[in-house]
Order: structure tokens, then sequence, then C-alpha cells
């Protein structure tokens, strides 16, 4: 049945089977490149991490972290 | 410690893509069943291969999990399959056009090829959602490699069993009955070649980035104190927990601590 099926039929037209190839090699870019994109965002998150780890190490101990309200006491440091 | 040779890797796998798009369009001729549509043959078929030898890699790296209780082997063993996956789903879709294309339809319920490929990838597609049921992570990493091990066997049997089966529309590829022309079976080689080489690189960035981030939170625990992070509840997740470099003994350690 297979062989009477692929035998009986014609090659596609260039401009009929190009649509169908040119979506069959979209499919593996667009995987490829969704996987890039997934890795930029999960590179700048870990940059981000880095970023505040830095500023939490440079930070002078007892000093308010950006955005955090200052305190009357000094608080103790955890990053000895 | 993963991101070595990985700039090689990337540079050779687009070089190698680079080279087999060049054969496939300009050299390779064109099939005189099938005209231009056959050109799908160099990315689905090495989409299809690459994948169920990704799940066979998966199993093995299982067996050296087992073996040894290395998490590392678990992650390695989850990034073979996790990649497998996505290889897989290229090989679904690429295949459907190739079908519609082919034979006028999606979908063909009737040939072996492409029901048991189907039956592969659901089976492993229930892999993510079985590590993420177990919250413990040695737990997780055990049942997830016992999985993987079993799964991995019914590849070949699941290969083996559709050779055994009458084709219907579906060629077999890689038999004796395949007789592909030599710039054809050139290009195809170069394909896998490339395919092989682009599933490699992935996986060695998923690696890499997972190892990254397992760095980055030790660097974090330890910066910022062991009790600020031990009043955090951990997040479950499908993926390994673990440092790939760290030991079974760490995991234990890092368990009790959370």
């Amino acid at each position: 049945m297979g062989a009477i099926v692929l035998g009986d039929a014609p090659a596609l037209p260039l401009h009929e089977a190009g649509k169908y190839v040119a979506a069959a090699y979209i499919v593996l870019f667009a995987l490829v490149l969704i996987y890039v994109a997934i890795m930029a965002i999960r590179l700048s998150r870990i940059e981000r991490e880095l970023g505040e780890l830095l500023e939490g190490v440079e930070r002078p101990a007892g000093e308010p972290a950006a955005g955090e309200a200052p305190t009357q006491a000094p608080r103790e440091s955890t990053l000895a | 410690m993963y991101g070595k040779g990985l700039r090689l890797l990337s540079i050779s796998t687009v070089a190698a893509m680079a080279l087999a798009l060049s054969l496939v369009f300009f050299y390779a001729p064109l099939d005189a069943d099938q005209g231009f549509l056959q050109k799908i043959f160099y990315i689905h078929v090495p989409m299809a291969i690459v994948a169920l030898c990704g799940f066979i890699i998966g199993a093995l790296l299982a067996i050296a999990h087992l073996r040894t209780r290395d998490p590392r082997w678990d992650m390695r063993s989850y990034v073979a399959i996790h990649m497998s996956l996505i290889f897989a789903v290229g090989a679904l879709i690429t295949g459907s056009i190739w079908a519609k294309g082919s034979w006028g339809h999606w979908w063909e319920w009737s040939e072996p090829t492409l029901v048991s490929f189907l039956i592969v990838f659901l089976l492993y597609a229930t892999y993510q959602p079985l590590r993420f049921a177990i919250e413990d992570p040695e737990r997780q990493a055990r049942y997830a490699s016992v999985f993987a091990v079993t799964a991995g066997a019914f590849v070949p049997l699941n290969f083996m069993a559709v050779r055994l089966s009458t084709a219907y529309v579906h060629p077999r590829v890689l038999g004796s009955t395949s007789n592909l022309p030599g710039p054809m079976a050139l290009t195809f080689l170069v394909s896998l070649g490339a395919i092989g080489l682009l599933y490699a690189t992935l996986c060695k960035y998923e690696l890499t980035a997972k190892h990254t981030r397992a760095q980055l939170r030790a660097l974090r625990r330890r910066l910022l104190g062991e009790g600020q992070d031990a009043t955090k509840p951990r997040s479950r997740s499908a993926a390994p927990s673990v440092a790939p470099g760290a030991t079974m003994s760490a995991q234990a350690a890092s368990r009790s601590v959370l």
C-alpha cells in the first residue's frame, strides 16, 4: 500500500513544496531561537543576582540597602 | 567547569550547520519521487535519531547515577532527556509538515513508525511531571533515574518492533532497503553530525547555566548566612536542585539545613 501511495504520488512543484520545506526549517530555527531567548533571560537573571550580591559585599556594615528604610540601631551584619 | 570548550563546540556547531544547509540546498540532488519536498528529510530524520539516542544516553547516565549516587550524573541524565524531548518535538512537527506535503494529511495513525515515536515521546513527556511530583531531592533523583533506565530500555525495543512491522507509507531509513545515492548520503551524514553537534552544544549550555546558577545560590547562602536562607521555603522544581559539583553527603547536608 505504501509503495503504491509513494509511487503514484507525483512530486510537488517547487512553489507548492517550497512552503512545506520552509515551514520545516523555520521550525528548527524557531526551536533554537526560543532556546537562545530562554538562555538570555536566565543569563540576565544571573547577572542581576550577581549584582545584588556584589552590592551586598561592597556595602559597609550597617548601611541599609537601596530601597530599604534606615534603622536607628545598626543591624548585625551577616556578611562576615 | 562545564563551560570549558563551549566556545569551540559552539563554533563547530555553527560551521557544521552552515555546511549542512549548503549541502542540502546546493549539492544534494532532487529526489525523483518527492522533488524539493524531500529536503525535509535532512532535518527530520537526524532530529528523530538524535532525540532517540539522547533518550538512551539519558538512560546510561541514569545508570551511572544509580551506581554512584553522585547527583552530577542525575543532572546530566536530566539535561540529556530534557534536550531530547525538545528535539523529539522538532521531529514530530517537521514530520507532520512533511506528511501533509507528501501524503496530504498531517498524521497517519496506521503507520507504526509514527505511532511508536509518539508513544516514546509521550512516555518521556511524563518524566518532568514525575520529578516535579517528588519533593525530596534525593528520592526525586533516584526515582527519575529508575524511570530513565526503564524508558531508555524501551527505546531500542520499540525501534526493533517497528523494523519488524509492516511499513505502510513511512519509508524505513538506515536499513538494507535504503538506497541513498552518494551525494544524498553524504548530505544526510553531515546533517546528522550537525544536529548531533547542536544537541551536544545545547546540553553543554544547559549544564553550564545550571551549574552557574547553583554556584551563585551557594555563594548567596555563604554571604547572607545560612539562617537567612533557611527561613525561605524551598521551591519545588522538576530540575535537579543540587550543585553539579556537590557530592551525596553535601546533598544530604543541604537537605538537613533546608
